[in-house]
């Protein structure tokens, strides 16, 4: 599975990253994803088969190392493994160990979404021209994701430092929210 | 735009929400036992007021939950919101205020 992912061609291959002093764009690193759904029961064991606590806060990102769960839902986490990550192989069978028969479901999406890096000191400006949210740091601080839109597409948004946002979009949807983004970009690109 | 309180992540913009008809609407336990007419108004016929309505709404482009709300027909304006399962509140008095 992790040849897989490391040898497949990601959704923003071609793209030439976007570098300037008020924005910078890049695809990010190769990563493994899943989606883990799991009730309070189980949600301890797995964090600690994961090495990265669940964050039961609203819209919050717990990260340890190169391994990150984002809360999406009451029972929804997305964890991310930044690859290579052994990880990406033996986590579903170490959930099942730590459970201990408590339901769960954990889902490989590695080859469903993608994503981009978008950072500089007008990365939530640019954001804003198709996402409703305030991005404010009081409102959006650093550590906080969610799932929202951008223009049509429907996109996970991880602030991870003031300037710096972690976005990430089905592949499909990839090439649309890179061009939309390009293009919200060029008033700061001078 | 208007921003919807949802009872998981907060206060967020409409677009992210998708709506779910009228709450409160029990499915028959025994659906074979019931006529056309019942079966008919169990599926089709709704409350329709003018004035409060305790509405579904899910979250579609959030944490992906449907929860319930109050609004009002006539100003679009929510009055409240809660999580499913939870009795509808007597909104009567915010609506006022
Ligand atoms: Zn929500």
């Amino acid at each position: 599975m992790v040849d897989l992912i490391s040898a497949r061609r990601l959704p923003l291959a071609d793209v030439p990253p976007l570098a300037a002093t008020a924005l910078s764009m890049a695809p990010l690193l190769p990563q493994a994803r899943f989606v883990l759904r799991a009730r309070p029961a189980a949600q301890a064991a797995i964090g600690q088969a994961l090495g990265v606590a669940l964050p039961t806060l609203v819209c919050r990102a717990n990260v340890a190392g190169n391994r990150a769960a984002l809360w999406l839902g009451p029972d929804e986490w997305l964890v991310l493994l930044l690859l290579p990550d052994g990880g990406a192989e033996t986590l579903p069978a170490a959930f099942a160990v730590a459970a201990e028969g408590a339901p769960y479901s954990l889902v490989d999406i590695s080859h469903r979404q993608s994503g981009l890096s978008l950072s500089g000191p007008q990365a939530a400006t640019v954001l804003n021209t198709g996402c409703a949210l305030d991005l404010d740091l009081a409102a959006f601080p650093v550590g906080m994701c969610t799932r929202t839109l951008l223009g049509k597409a429907d996109i996970t948004l991880w602030r991870t430092s003031e300037t710096t946002f972690h976005i990430e979009a089905w592949r499909s949807f990839l090439p649309y929210v890179w061009q939309f983004l390009q293009e919200a970009a060029r008033e700061f690109l001078v | 735009m208007l921003i919807i309180d949802c009872p998981y992540c907060g206060k967020r913009p409409e677009i992210e929400f998708s709506y779910g008809g009228e709450a409160h609407i029990a499915r028959p336990l025994d659906p074979a036992a019931l006529n056309d007419e019942e079966w008919a108004a169990f599926l089709y016929a709704r409350t329709n007021p003018k004035g409060l309505h305790a509405e579904r709404w899910r979250h579609a482009r959030g944490c992906g939950r449907f929860f319930n709300a109050v609004r009002d027909t006539v100003s679009d304006f929510f009055v409240t919101t809660y999580k499913t399962g939870e009795a509808r509140p007597d909104a009567t008095k915010k609506a006022s205020a």
